[in-house]
């Protein structure tokens, strides 16, 4: 299978044209012997994006999500490298739900996926889960996501545990002793009477995993981080040497929490969204280098988990399908960062991070791409995304940056070109 | 005449010329209540049926009666005892109790935000009867109009309340009530009562309950929500007396011509010694009745606007 990509940008090149051949980039070969030549219009091609942080739900939230519909969402946002967390049903805490999540996703093919294995059995923070067999069986990391773990004693354990196995650990911060709560403890929270998850609850817990990580002399990588405080944590800890690494997700830098202030469940998510001044800072360590990754949190729910009291509502919004086009319009287009510093972002830190391998565009490379339209405005439509969540918050806002092709291993996994 | 919107979700939503218009709607509402004959035609041919997640004795009945009173259809539905015990949604049954000729419904429910989640998916006029932590709007009314009574204007006045700050409907609806019409809200409580931001709503937080209540023009106890703590704010109710009450010492450092008022139900002993709550300047009962006729004003004028729509 031979596959040109005619009349593109390439991002630090000057090539117009790439050459696909049996899934790997190739060296240029004679048009007349392509299988497809494909014409993408002046777009601009980056490496196939990687989402080292996304809820597909299955086993036992199919009605929510299904390995197929989120690996179909992850091409339609670029994707072509996802990690998928292990909060399903059962849990991803042993190898054989392991296969069966690697199954279905060869099965749809449209993504790689990597599972994330829980640290604890049934991600509570009492027994070790069986890392290493897991890790035998195709995962990149583990983590309790969305139950963080909780007591100090038991981190320590799995920092040493998984580093036996080298493998990272990720960690969802939050002290539920001082947490609990719907959306962010602020102004907003006080005004509309709900109850509050304090930044602090966060930070204390960014606190505690740098602390571990410094004595250790272990990596560890905090999830999702959306406070001014942790930012300010985690850039200390870094100048200092220690092995910290942090990802943030795009409603983090375009949201604040008085998108809540009329009840709309499609701001609700965990870490909730903060105020304005964790927003800019969460905006100034993308730029200064303190973040690593962005990431979507993508967490597809059903109308029914929603549309619901506002504390009684599911945590979580889908992302995958918005990403690129937020980080590209809110950071890129205004001259935050570089496309550059984009691709680190979201692709090459997350797989170096996992040592994923993934990102390469040089001859016998494997062929992951996307193609994004960076030059015309679109009105982002809940209604065509090919998650099954509807949860998203950012439905008609006006955005650059649109997949237009989405290559995996020299497989159309996606495309839009008009 | 009438409100603007559809809904009485809070006094958020409320401008002051509509907090006005009520509160004189009331007075003309209140000479019904207390002179008779409790029998208008103000509401003939509607219906009002009041949906309550939540207990209540005084929300419940005053709503009940206001509406009987200016000859409405009234049903009254409750959690316990309803398809909601056997797990039905709030949009299923708002819908369901819509869909049988409603006009208005009156709701109450535990959770912050529950009547905005309904209010633009059906037909009928929603009021608020007190959604969780947030807001209590008809309380607040009948609280102004206890003072508008007693003030001539509400500019410049210093309403002191003390209590469990953090868990209350009624100070949110009252502060944001009160800012709106030009009154000074001092607020006091257990510094773990007190919800991070408090100020930002246009209230002064007081360093004592006697700083909270020194010169005021209007004292308002609140009750102790022992339903909604997750755990305990205080360590003990002879502790909460002792410190945070409002003692008739404390009463005394109010302007001379001061009334107290509290939303009820009121835990005797613990925000108020039952002497205080007997008192002269005590209108804590005086207030059920306003609680009545503010219920007929908010009722008359969300139906004068359907009826005009």
């Amino acid at each position: 299978m031979k596959t040109i990509i005619r009349n593109c940008k390439v991002l630090g090149s000057d090539k117009t044209e790439l050459y696909i051949e049996d899934g790997k980039f190739a060296e240029a070969f004679d048009a007349a012997s392509a299988d497809e030549v494909i014409d993408v219009k002046g777009g601009t091609v980056l490496p196939g994006l990687v989402d080292m942080h996304v809820h597909f739900r299955e086993p036992g939230y199919e009605y929510k999500e299904t390995i197929a519909t989120g690996s179909a969402a992850a091409a339609r946002g670029g994707f072509t490298s996802v990690c998928t967390m292990p909060n399903t049903f059962p849990v991803c805490d042993n190898a054989a739900v392991v296969e069966g999540i690697l199954k279905r996703a060869a099965d749809a093919g449209l993504v790689r996926v990597y599972p994330i294995g829980a640290a604890g059995k049934n991600l509570e923070s009492n027994e070790l889960a069986e890392i290493g067999l897991m890790k035998e069986a195709g995962i990149v990391a583990i983590s309790n996501d969305g139950k963080p773990i909780a007591t100090s004693g038991f981190m320590r354990k799995v920092l040493e545990y998984s580093s036996d196995f080298d493998i990272p650990v990720l960690n969802h911060e939050e002290d539920l002793t001082i947490s609990g709560g719907a959306m962010n403890e602020g102004e907003v929270s006080t005004s509309i009477g709900i109850r509050g998850c304090p930044t602090v609850a966060e930070d204390i817990m960014i606190a505690r995993d740098i602390i571990l990580s410094e004595y250790l002399d272990i990596p560890v990588h905090i999830c999702h981080v959306s406070t001014k405080g942790g930012m300010r944590m985690i850039r200390e800890a870094k100048a200092r040497g220690v092995k910290v690494t942090c990802e943030t997700c795009p409603h983090y830098f375009t949201l604040t929490d008085v998108t809540c202030e009329n009840y709309d469940t499609n701001f609700k998510m965990h870490p909730p969204l903060r105020e304005e001044e964790d927003r800019l800072a969460v905006i100034e360590a993308i730029k200064d280098g303190t973040v690593d990754c962005i990431v979507t949190d993508h967490a597809p729910h059903h109308q029914d988990d929603k549309d619901v009291e506002f504390s009684h509502a599911l945590n979580g919004i889908v992302g995958l399908e918005s990403s690129f086009a937020l980080c590209y319009t809110y950071l890129v287009k205004p001259g935050i960062i570089t496309m550059e510093r984009l691709v680190e972002l979201m692709c090459h830190n997350p797989s170096k991070i996992l040592k994923l391998g993934r990102g390469g565009m040089n001859t016998g490379d494997d062929a992951d791409l996307a193609v994004f339209d960076l030059d015309n405005e679109f009105t982002f439509d809940k209604n065509k995304m090919l998650t099954k969540g509807r949860n998203t918050p950012f439905d008609g806002w006006k955005l650059y940056g649109k997949t237009v092709l989405t290559i995996m291993g020299g497989k159309k996994t996606y495309e839009e070109l008009c | 005449m009438g409100l603007k919107s559809k809904d009485l979700l809070g006094m958020k939503q409320l401008s002051a010329e509509e907090i006005m218009e009520i509160l004189d709607t009331a007075k003309t509402m209140k000479m019904v209540v207390e002179n008779g004959p409790k029998k208008t035609s103000h509401l003939q041919g509607k219906s009002v049926v009041t949906l309550f997640y939540e207990n209540s004795t005084r929300t419940r009945l005053s709503f009940e009666l206001a509406s009987k009173y200016m000859g409405s259809t009234s049903a009254n539905i409750s959690a316990s005892g309803s398809s909601v015990a056997k797990g039905e949604s709030l949009l299923d049954t708002a819908r369901t109790i819509d869909m049988m000729g409603t006009d208005i419904i009156v709701m109450r429910h535990p959770q912050s935000g529950a009547p905005h989640s309904i209010a633009n998916k059906i037909n009928a006029s929603i009021v608020n009867a007190g959604d969780g932590m947030n807001e209590h709007p008809t309380q607040a009314l009948l609280d102004m109009l206890t003072m508008y009574e007693r003030f001539d204007k509400f500019e410049g006045k210093k309403i002191a309340i003390c209590g469990d700050i953090y868990h209350s409907r009624v100070v949110r609806s009252n502060a944001i009530g009160l800012a709106k019409l030009g009154a000074k809200v001092s607020v006091y409580g257990p510094r773990t009562m007190m919800p991070i931001g408090i100020e930002k709503m246009g209230v002064t937080v007081a360093d004592s309950v006697e700083d909270c209540v020194r010169d005021a023009d209007a004292v308002m106890g609140l009750r102790v929500q022992l339903e909604r703590m997750k755990s305990s704010l205080f360590p003990s109710v002879a502790e909460y007396a002792r410190f945070y009450a409002i003692t008739p010492e404390v009463l005394k450092l109010a302007k001379p011509d001061a009334f107290l008022m509290h939303p009820g139900p009121c835990n005797h002993g613990v925000e108020l010694p039952t002497a205080v709550y007997d008192c002269d300047q005590s209108v804590i009962n005086k207030q059920v009745t306003n609680g009545v006729a503010v219920r007929m004003a908010v009722l008359y004028l969300l139906m004068a606007r359907r009826n005009n729509l």
